[in-house]
């Protein structure tokens, strides 16, 4: 995927909504204030972002653990190099899967390729999509791993890499 | 907090086009049949009661910066101690412990594959512990928020 540059104040409208918009009438024209710059301009940066790609979404976005979303069960298989993007696609669609990655293996202590996150109420769910997950995969499955996650240690809303020469 | 049918909504609803319009709460408002002030009273509420983490833009990962998934085994004991150190790091994002001889799993953004690099290498110093780097090679699910279900 090719990467539209961003200038210093697209850069500036990133860090400034990231964390959040201002929960007020005019959101969008309290961080022109802030910037010093017209409400238009934001707007239509923000809307030229969106089209490229860059800001994915506008959202509310929900914390799923406190919605009661408790199990969180980060999926990892092993599968052929010359399958997984066939595969990957297949499980990207899945209603279940949030997140589904290629990534690298590291042997001999780290086998899996393909990463798959699965978040539900429960264990037990999360265990019926594992094996959902494992019949669409068959054969091309050659061992995979269930990591739920036990405590968060640190997390953050800042997306933007922080500045270091 | 007890969620309304009026809370879901909001939830379900905006996850993806929320309004790019001056007044973007109002629209919002008029949408679900209420006024302004509900709306930001109601997402003031699930902010501080922490069901939402935010109202705000979701970026592409790695369009600004770089990235990677940093898995760790850290013998139990000494969990705690490492998580600490790695969690000064202002480019560590996320932080888990997770269930299996890898336990901590972090992600890293920073401004450079180079700077990346060096952060890595410090973190390993620091913590005496090697680090396996799983950078995002393919994307497969395009994150568009989901279909919450209600208990």
């Amino acid at each position: 995927m090719s990467k539209p540059p961003i200038d210093e104040l697209d850069r500036q409208i990133i860090l400034a909504t990231q964390e959040g918009l201002p929960l007020t009438t005019t959101p969008y024209f309290d961080i022109a204030q802030k910037l010093e710059v017209e409400e238009n301009e934001i707007l239509t940066r923000m809307q030229k972002m969106q089209e490229q790609g860059i800001i994915r979404r506008i959202s509310v976005v929900p914390n799923h653990y406190a919605m009661g979303y408790k199990a969180n069960g980060m999926s990892v298989w092993d599968v052929p190099d010359e399958q997984i993007d066939q595969l990957g696609q297949q499980l990207g669609q899945l209603p279940f899967i949030s997140h589904c990655y290629h990534r690298p293996r590291h042997l001999p202590e780290w086998p899996y390729n393909l990463f798959a996150m699965i978040h539900a109420h429960d264990r037990e769910t999360v265990e019926q999509r594992v094996a959902q997950v494992a019949e669409i995969l068959g054969d091309s499955n050659r061992g995979h791993q269930v990591l739920y996650s036990k405590r968060i240690l640190k997390k953050t809303g800042l997306r933007l890499p922080v500045e270091r020469k | 907090m007890e969620l309304t049918a009026l809370h879901r909504r909001l939830l379900n609803e905006f996850q993806r086009d929320f309004p790019l319009t001056p007044q973007p709460f109002k629209e919002i408002a008029e949408n679900l049949g209420i006024q302004e002030q509900d709306v930001l009273q109601m997402l003031c509420d699930l902010q501080e009661s922490g069901i939402i983490s935010r109202t705000g833009a979701v970026l592409r990962p790695n369009h600004v910066g770089v990235s990677t998934l940093v898995a760790m085994s850290v013998p139990p004991e000494k969990l705690d101690q490492v998580a600490r150190i790695v969690n000064a790091f202002p480019e560590v994002n996320h932080n888990y412990e997770r269930e299996h001889e890898y336990n901590l799993w972090f992600v890293v953004i920073a401004s450079s594959p180079k700077h990346l690099q060096t952060v890595l290498d410090r973190i390993q110093k620091k913590t005496g512990h090697e680090v396996l780097d799983l950078p995002m090679l393919q994307e497969y699910h395009i994150d568009l928020g989901f279909e919450l279900q209600w208990k």
